[in-house]
């Protein structure tokens, strides 16, 4: 319990000094799980949508796979991300590998089926809901898409959270491409690791509450931007 | 607010590539890292050389199969057999010796094995080993793993059983472990010192001259991956066999100790 | 009345290999209000989710002669459960208009128009979902009405509504009728089917039964599933 508490206070104060270390790495842990979010979303959310409309005859295959792909271990993505990277891989001669990019590649990887679950299943929902009346009004392919991706845009960020929230907490993949490199590839999870490494718990901890923080003031911002709790059910 | 987070990194990262010019990566062992050793010297490499160095911290096994990867310049490592087949197998250029640290043996305070008693380290193992007291490996295939294996060899001893507990860890995961245990362990003196959960455990054997700690710096070679950066890798040497690398890794203390001995020698 | 407008012919509608509707063959004429009426099952919604191809015909055509032509490109369809959309009052009458590519500003000011039409008397910014049910219907409706439909499809609108917004519905309906549009609309509410009908298509069991002018039917109906029905007996 005295290790939760100094813990506490540690936090509070790196972040009311703005301790300098804190805010390079916590800045990258943003910099890598907002950019995997954004692009995982930019990948998932359209194929979810796509996926939820369109009957082919591989679909039920494609869903399960991709629910499958859900459960992708972490760490044996970022080992895979990393031979492939690595100098001796296949794609060693763009010289990612411990690199914030390589970090991002492998998040996007993680991530992408999660927000493309979520999101399929959610425009399933109201696409069960407006498909007479798409028909009914005979609204184009284009127009379908986009008009059940802005109706359910607040499912549709749901989906996005939920890949970002996967994202700022992971912290098996990352260690191996990013090589947790100081002042260049550590962020607050893998700092975390560290510091525990180094039986440095009172920092470990002061981390950690600094990350459920951000996680926490990501959501809620996003959460009052769009103002999605307030007014209706939806 | 995302898509200037993106905008943002991707130009970072452009602007990385061009500053890369001045970086290079070393893999060193979580020993030589732990020991708080690098966070002095770095500041000063990049003041003296311009060089700013990445340090990838893994174990010996992982630090010397990024080397013949060619994912970093050079290596920093401390088990000299392993050094060997890896420069036979045309990984690297040549070693330098830079400092030596030593090994130690911690653990309970009431020390049960009575290793404390032992006149050599394979005594030590060998009390251990009769009382079957809990003993945390590194288990790793790093330097300190194979310097541990080594001891058992001389000491005649297959360690297994119940009590001989490999976790597959850095230094100071091990130690955690082993503090958590209240168990032996056998870590570098450097990494016990920097160590700040020591629990019930303390020191308890030290000084034969069997667990003497030699580190070797030794770059990657570039005749097989032309992209290193042996220029900077050279440079970098010539730095760690200098007065002042010298100076300043001797005059490191904690607690008052000193955790490095340099020796490297002039060419 | 053109007789002919809107020709059946061995129409069959298959779910799960069974025939379910058909076949049928029937004619439509190009004005006033139709009544389908029949017990349940016997594939009312089905038919007019056909006519408006929302359904797909398994055997059999449906002809549109003459000047059908505006009569099958216009249409709109008025569902018994209201579907609504995730947006506002306005935003949703608006939608069909966005659909054709009029701008925000316009769709709205028509939208606005068109709710008045119909007598919905709500903050028009509210979210669709928390309307009654009644004004829930009458968006629907005004949703249907504002791209000026030729002919406009209704599932039983008034199954689930009190008796006010019935009423209320209906003098729309009247009124729309008095201004040209066709109707083909079902119901189960006999006393409707008298106030609204000008002819009646009478269904049991996917089959067409009779087919008559309103009077016809309702004062001397030939089938003895129609007079059961009339006269409200369970027709099995």
């Amino acid at each position: 319990m005295n290790d939760i508490l100094q813990g506490l206070a540690r936090a509070a104060k790196l972040v009311v000094t703005l301790d300098a270390d804190l805010v390079e790495i916590t800045a990258l842990s943003l910099q890598v799980s907002l950019g995997a979010a954004a692009i995982g979303s930019a990948i998932g959310l359209p194929l979810g949508a796509w996926l939820a409309i369109n009957r082919f005859p591989a679909r039920r295959t494609v869903i399960a796979l991709l629910n499958a792909l859900m459960g992708l271990p972490p760490v044996v993505v970022g080992l895979i991300v990393y031979v492939l990277f690595s100098r001796s891989g296949p794609l060693g001669v763009f010289g990612l590998l411990f690199t914030p990019t390589a970090m991002v590649i492998a998040q996007v990887i993680i991530i992408t089926p999660i927000i493309a679950s979520i999101a399929h299943q959610a425009i399933r929902e109201l696409w069960a809901d407006y498909h007479d009346l798409l028909i009914s009004l005979k609204a184009n392919r284009r127009q379908r898409i986009g008009t059940l991706l802005w109706d359910g845009r607040r499912a549709l960020m749901t989906a996005s959270l939920a890949g970002f929230g996967r994202g700022i907490g992971e912290v098996g993949a990352i260690m191996i491409v990013g090589g947790n490199i100081d002042h260049a590839t550590r962020v607050l999870t893998t700092a975390i690791a560290l510091e525990t490494g180094k039986g440095q718990f009172d920092m470990a901890l002061a981390l950690g509450f600094v990350l459920i923080g951000l996680a926490i003031a990501v959501n809620l911002a996003l959460h009052f931007l769009s103002r999605t709790e307030r007014g209706s059910r939806w | 607010m995302k898509f200037k987070t993106i905008l943002a990194a991707a130009f970072s990262a452009v602007i990385a590539v061009a500053a890369q010019a001045e970086e290079m990566k070393i893999s060193v062992t979580t020993s030589f890292a732990n020991s708080g050793l690098a966070e002095v010297l770095l500041p000063e490499i990049e003041k003296d050389t311009g060089i700013t160095v990445q340090l990838l911290v893994v174990g010996t096994g992982q630090a010397l199969k990024l080397g013949a990867q060619g994912d970093v310049d050079a290596v920093l490592v401390h088990s000299r057999p392993a050094e060997e087949a890896w420069l036979a197998a045309g990984n690297g250029t040549h070693r330098r010796e830079i400092m030596y640290n030593d090994f130690i043996f911690v653990g309970p305070s009431d020390d049960p094995a009575g290793a404390a008693e032992a006149e050599q380290a394979t005594d030590a193992l060998k009390a251990i080993e009769a009382a079957e007291a809990p003993f945390v490996s590194r288990g790793d295939d790093s330097g300190t793993h194979k310097m541990e294996k080594r001891l058992w060899t001389a000491a005649g001893i297959t360690p297994e059983g119940d009590w001989y507990r490999a976790v597959g860890q850095g230094m100071g995961a091990a130690l955690n472990t082993a503090s958590g245990m209240n168990a032996y362990i056998m870590s570098d003196r450097a990494s016990w010192l920097k160590f700040a959960n020591k629990g019930d455990l303390k020191l308890v054997f030290e000084g034969d001259p069997i667990l003497f700690n030699q580190y070797a710096y030794m770059p990657v070679n570039p005749e097989k991956h032309p992209h290193v950066k042996n220029d900077l890798a050279q440079k970098l040497e010539a730095w760690l066999v200098s007065d002042r690398a010298r100076e300043l890794i001797n005059g490191y203390t904690l607690n008052g100790e000193t955790l490095f001995t340099f020796n490297a020698k002039a060419e | 009345m053109v007789s002919g407008m809107i020709v059946l012919e061995g129409v069959e509608l298959r779910r799960g290999g069974r025939v379910i509707v058909g076949p049928i063959s029937l004619s439509l004429g190009g004005a006033g209000i139709t009544m389908m009426m029949g017990p349940n099952g016997a594939g009312k919604t089905t038919l007019l989710r056909a006519l408006h191809g929302l359904e797909r015909v398994s055997a059999g055509q449906i002809r549109w002669a003459g000047n059908g032509q505006a009569l099958r490109e216009r249409q709109a369809f008025v569902f018994q459960t209201p579907i609504l959309m995730r947006r506002s009052v306005l935003d949703s009458i608006a939608y069909p208009l966005r659909l054709q590519g009029v701008t925000r500003g316009e769709a709205r000011d028509r939208a606005e128009a068109c709710a008045g039409q119909v007598g919905l008397r709500v903050n028009l910014k509210k979210d669709a979902g928390d309307l009654s049910g009644g004004e829930k219907q009458k968006l629907a409706l005004a949703r249907a009405l504002i791209l000026e439909p030729v002919l406009l499809f209704l599932d039983e609108p008034c199954a689930n509504l009190d008796g006010r917004s019935t009423r209320e519905i209906e003098e729309i309906l009247t009124r729309i009728r008095a201004g040209g549009t066709r109707i083909v609309m079902s119901t189960h509410d006999i006393g409707q089917a008298r106030r609204l009908a000008d002819d009646v298509v009478f269904l049991h069991d996917g089959k067409l039964v009779e087919q008559a002018p309103s009077a016809a039917f309702f004062d001397a109906p030939q089938s003895k599933q129609a007079h059961a029905y009339l006269q409200g007996d369970i027709v099995i």
